[in-house]
């Protein structure tokens, strides 16, 4: 390990997770010299390596990868690069100023300045706790990136009779991890009428194990003396809530919750950096920077993608605008256009777009959208504050569980615009 | 005849295709969006195969586990007999990426690999990097 760093950076990077290991690479690449990369574990890769399974990099590299092998394609680039890694450090406090204070045991505590700041920080599990569910404080309750890591990284497996509460692709992938290993999995409760997770995990994780998946279904009791010894089931109605005399209870050892995934951001709270309460990143224009100038976000401290591919783009994205960033090149538009999350629509990042693209190869902006309600035949449409629509696509199937993305030709955005709204209806009959 | 849906996974559309035939012939395709929707749909319909992800044993390394995948997908139901030849093997570390660690897994003519690198214990307590 190079053990030579300096306290002074054009980017600092804080976590080393694709999000981070990309956008270090692709700013080098754009002639960011002087990089810093911060992660607080000894490995680098972040979730990737615990991820055994495949079904990554079909979108990115075009073949299909296991977690480690899509971690090792960027891994494997950072000892040539001029890349500087401090691992095992502990990002404590960043100032809007962009002076970094960071924690470790070889340089103790350090104060690090940057030109630019790239948040990187992923995201983390919901807990028991996140969505209080009643009985007793027994063993046996944990998350299912925690059984995860103890499975596929550490060795054993934690527990014998599992139920999992949520259909996310976590729980899907760990439905069926559990019992490859030999462990029998009761079910995937699911309180929403549709599963969350991606179809490929539902079919190949559930359906082909024979793994019930139980929709409209949640957990409303844990019981157990020391360890989890028997959970109760609910029915829920359309308002969520659990029906009385639906309960059924369910004996098992474990309870594996996949029960959302919350950027992690207390780094960027405490910058007073303003955060979108629905994706829980910040708020961000097309460059992915912050209202800080020079300090910018990507990957799913953002907005929590569901494939590793989205995020590679995403630290591109962020890494192509830390480098116009640090060399000068962007220029304000006249008018910021305000991204507004219209019918059927959660959100649409990015935020807003406050720049004239000068580069002449960069012809068009991807918005990642995604929708609130699972829509057939959908008709994706963006439309300006004066009515005009600008664009629209067909989809066979829009779905929560699956982020959407719209390609806006730049060429549309003249600079009178102020707001575009962003919807998902079913597309009308008979119409083209 | 057989009459079957079939949700494809090849692309996040999860296209819903469905194949009628039976266990020699196929009759008809429908619902897919493109080339390999059918190509999925007519494999899936005549013989279900699927890559393996899974761990083995390590002795020696800086960690318990590498992880490891089938070369290339198996029959979908060889996955348990797959799993109980695999929780036979122990390899000594080093292991390098994409080493084979059992040739022709199950008698499928498919070899599984690893996934990633694991360094022997001495390696990483000299401040190698995973």
């Amino acid at each position: 390990m190079v053990s030579e760093f300096k306290d002074k950076y054009q980017l600092v990077i804080i976590g080393a997770g694709p999000a981070g290991l990309g956008a270090a690479l692709a700013a080098e690449e754009r002639g960011v010299k002087d990089i810093l990369l911060l992660e607080r574990d000894y490995f680098l890769g972040g979730i990737l390596p615990q991820c055994i399974h495949n079904g990554f990099g079909l979108d990115y590299f075009g073949e299909e990868l296991t977690g480690p092998e899509y971690a090792h394609r960027f891994i494997d680039r950072i000892p040539e690069s001029t890349v500087q890694v401090m691992d095992e450090t502990m990002v404590l406090d960043i100032t809007p100023d962009k002076e970094i204070t960071a924690l470790n045991r070889h340089q103790g505590v350090q104060k690090i300045e940057a030109k630019a700041v790239l948040l990187a920080m992923g995201c983390r599990e919901r807990t028991r706790e996140a969505i209080k569910i009643p009985g007793d404080r027994t063993a046996g309750v944990l998350t299912a990136g925690t059984a995860q890591r103890y499975i596929n990284i550490e060795g054993y497996l934690p527990g014998r009779k599992v139920i999992v509460l949520g259909s996310g692709d976590i729980g899907l992938i760990m439905a069926r991890r559990m019992t490859l290993e030999g462990a029998e999995v009761d079910s995937v409760l699911e309180i929403m009428p549709y599963s969350s997770g991606l179809v490929r995990n539902k079919v190949q994780c559930l359906d082909d194990f024979d793994i019930p998946l139980k929709l409209n279904h949640t957990l409303t009791r844990i019981e157990g003396d020391k360890r989890v010894e028997r959970v109760v089931v609910s029915r829920v109605n359309d308002d969520l809530e659990p029906v009385p005399g639906s309960e059924q209870t369910v004996e098992c050892d474990t309870v594996l919750l996949a029960v959302g995934l919350i950027p992690e951001n207390e780094l960027t709270k405490q910058m007073g950096i303003e955060l979108d309460p629905v994706t829980g990143g910040a708020v961000v224009n097309e460059q992915r920077e912050t209202e800080i100038n020079g300090v910018f976000a990507c990957g799913n401290v953002l907005q929590v993608h569901d494939l590793v591919d989205y995020v590679t783009e995403e630290s591109e994205i962020a890494a192509r605008a830390v480098s116009e960033y640090l060399s000068r090149r962007r220029k304000k538009r006249r008018k910021k256009i305000k991204l507004t999350a219209g019918e059927q629509i959660t959100y649409v990042v990015p935020h807003r777009i406050d720049y004239v693209y000068q580069d002449k190869d960069k012809k068009t902006l991807k918005l990642f959208l995604r929708s609130s309600v699972p829509v057939e035949e959908a008709e994706l449409k963006v439309v300006d504050d004066r009515g005009q629509e600008l664009i629209s696509s067909r989809k066979k199937i829009v779905t929560p569980g699956e982020m959407e993305t719209i390609i806006l030709p730049l060429q549309f955005l003249d600079e009178d615009i102020e707001e575009l709204t962003v919807s998902v209806t079913k597309a009308s009959q008979g119409a083209d | 005849m057989e009459k079957k849906e079939i949700i494809c996974i090849s692309c996040p559309l999860g296209c819903r295709v469905e194949v009628r035939g039976d266990g020699e012939n196929i009759e008809s395709i429908e619902g897919n969006q493109c080339p390999q929707g059918r190509e999925y749909a007519r494999e899936e319909f005549m013989n279900p195969t699927r890559i393996l992800p899974t761990t083995v044993r390590v002795s020696g390394g800086e960690l318990p586990l590498v992880s490891v995948k089938t070369e290339a997908p198996i029959p979908r139901d060889k996955i348990f007999s797959a799993m109980d030849q695999i929780a036979q093997v122990t390899v000594e570390a080093p292991v390098k990426l994409g080493e084979v660690i059992i040739e022709d897994l199950v008698g499928t003519g498919v070899s599984l690999v690893a996934t990633r690198r694991v360094l022997s214990d001495k390696k990483a307590a000299d401040g190698e990097k995973v």
